[in-house]
């Protein structure tokens, strides 16, 4: 997902969008194999089966074509192809009664919660090492590949992903299971940079409290 | 910097936001810290295995129905 992070379309996007708009269906089902499965992903989040997560990502595809006259050249051919997707996907989801407002969650303060059980630092208090690990992480590196690596151990990523609140679980999922940049997150989500770093940390914070209950080796719970 | 500090800044150490001098004690103090090295290593092994989810292929059918799409929006255009 190296390709335009940030700012306007490429002539790469300019030449597809001509294509398209010439009726080219093999420069159309290049920009499917490209962004299909992203795009299913990202619908998911928003609504509650698989399958009316598909019919988003299609209604979403005809909303790029209808658009293309006016597709201008100010974003990235991309981040334009998924605000279409979100905002199809949104609007769907507030439909299915499933899906939170996202406005007001944007627009609240981002949750306070620490990264990690505040008991297991010493006190602030402490005479001699304020803040200190009390009872420190114990590393992974004991941890079998096989099981590090395992379906199970990625069901439990996976999970902790699902049990995330929505803004959180958005950015997790475009910027490490997409691998996007944050400018391509802050393009797609219209939200700043400080927003996103915050909303990502407590995404990653509570994956890896996940994986540290699962893999046994600490003493923090994951729910 | 202590360690229940350091944990709230991990994702600003690693998108490379910090500034410089926050950067130094930030690394002065993993270096002599064994609990803040693993944190920050557990914290990239995370974001790795996050990134092994994504799934790549498009269902045959799929492909399908959206050249479909594509034929029935060009015959319309």
């Amino acid at each position: 997902m190296s390709d335009t992070p940030s700012g306007a379309a490429t002539e790469q996007d300019l030449a597809l969008v001509r294509a398209l708009r010439a009726g080219d269906e093999t420069a159309f089902m290049m920009l499917v194999e490209r962004y299909q499965p992203a795009m299913l992903r990202i619908a998911s989040m928003y609504v509650s089966t698989r399958a009316v997560a598909e019919d988003v990502v299609q209604d979403a595809w005809v909303g790029v074509l209808k658009g293309l006259d006016g597709f201008e050249g100010r974003s990235s051919l991309r981040t334009w192809i998924f605000r279409i997707l979100v905002n199809t996907a949104k609007t769907r989801g507030q439909r299915e009664a499933r899906s939170v407002p996202f406005s007001s969650v944007w627009a609240a303060e981002p949750d306070v919660e620490p990264s990690v059980d505040p008991d297991r630092f010493l006190s602030l208090g402490h005479p001699g090492s304020p803040g200190r690990w009390a009872e420190p992480p114990v590393g992974w590196a004991s941890t079998p590949e096989e099981l590090l690596l395992s379906k199970e151990t990625l069901a439990e990523v996976s999970r902790a992903i699902d049990a995330l609140p929505p803004n959180q679980r958005e950015v997790i999922t475009m910027r490490d299971v997409l691998g996007w940049t944050s400018a391509d997150v802050r393009n797609a989500l219209d939200i700043s940079e400080t927003n996103q770093r915050v909303l990502l940390h407590r995404a990653r914070a509570k994956v890896r409290r996940a994986l540290e209950g699962y893999l046994g080796s600490g003493r923090e719970r994951t729910s | 910097m202590n360690c229940s500090e350091l944990v709230e800044l991990v994702t600003d150490y690693l998108e490379g936001s910090m500034p410089a001098e926050q950067r130094a004690r930030f690394d002065e103090h993993v270096s002599g810290c064994d609990g803040c090295t693993t944190y920050l290593e557990q914290f990239r092994i995370t974001i790795r295995l996050t990134g092994m989810l994504s799934e790549a292929q498009v269902e045959p059918a799929t492909r399908e129905t959206l050249l479909g799409v594509f034929r029935d929006w060009r015959a319309s255009a």
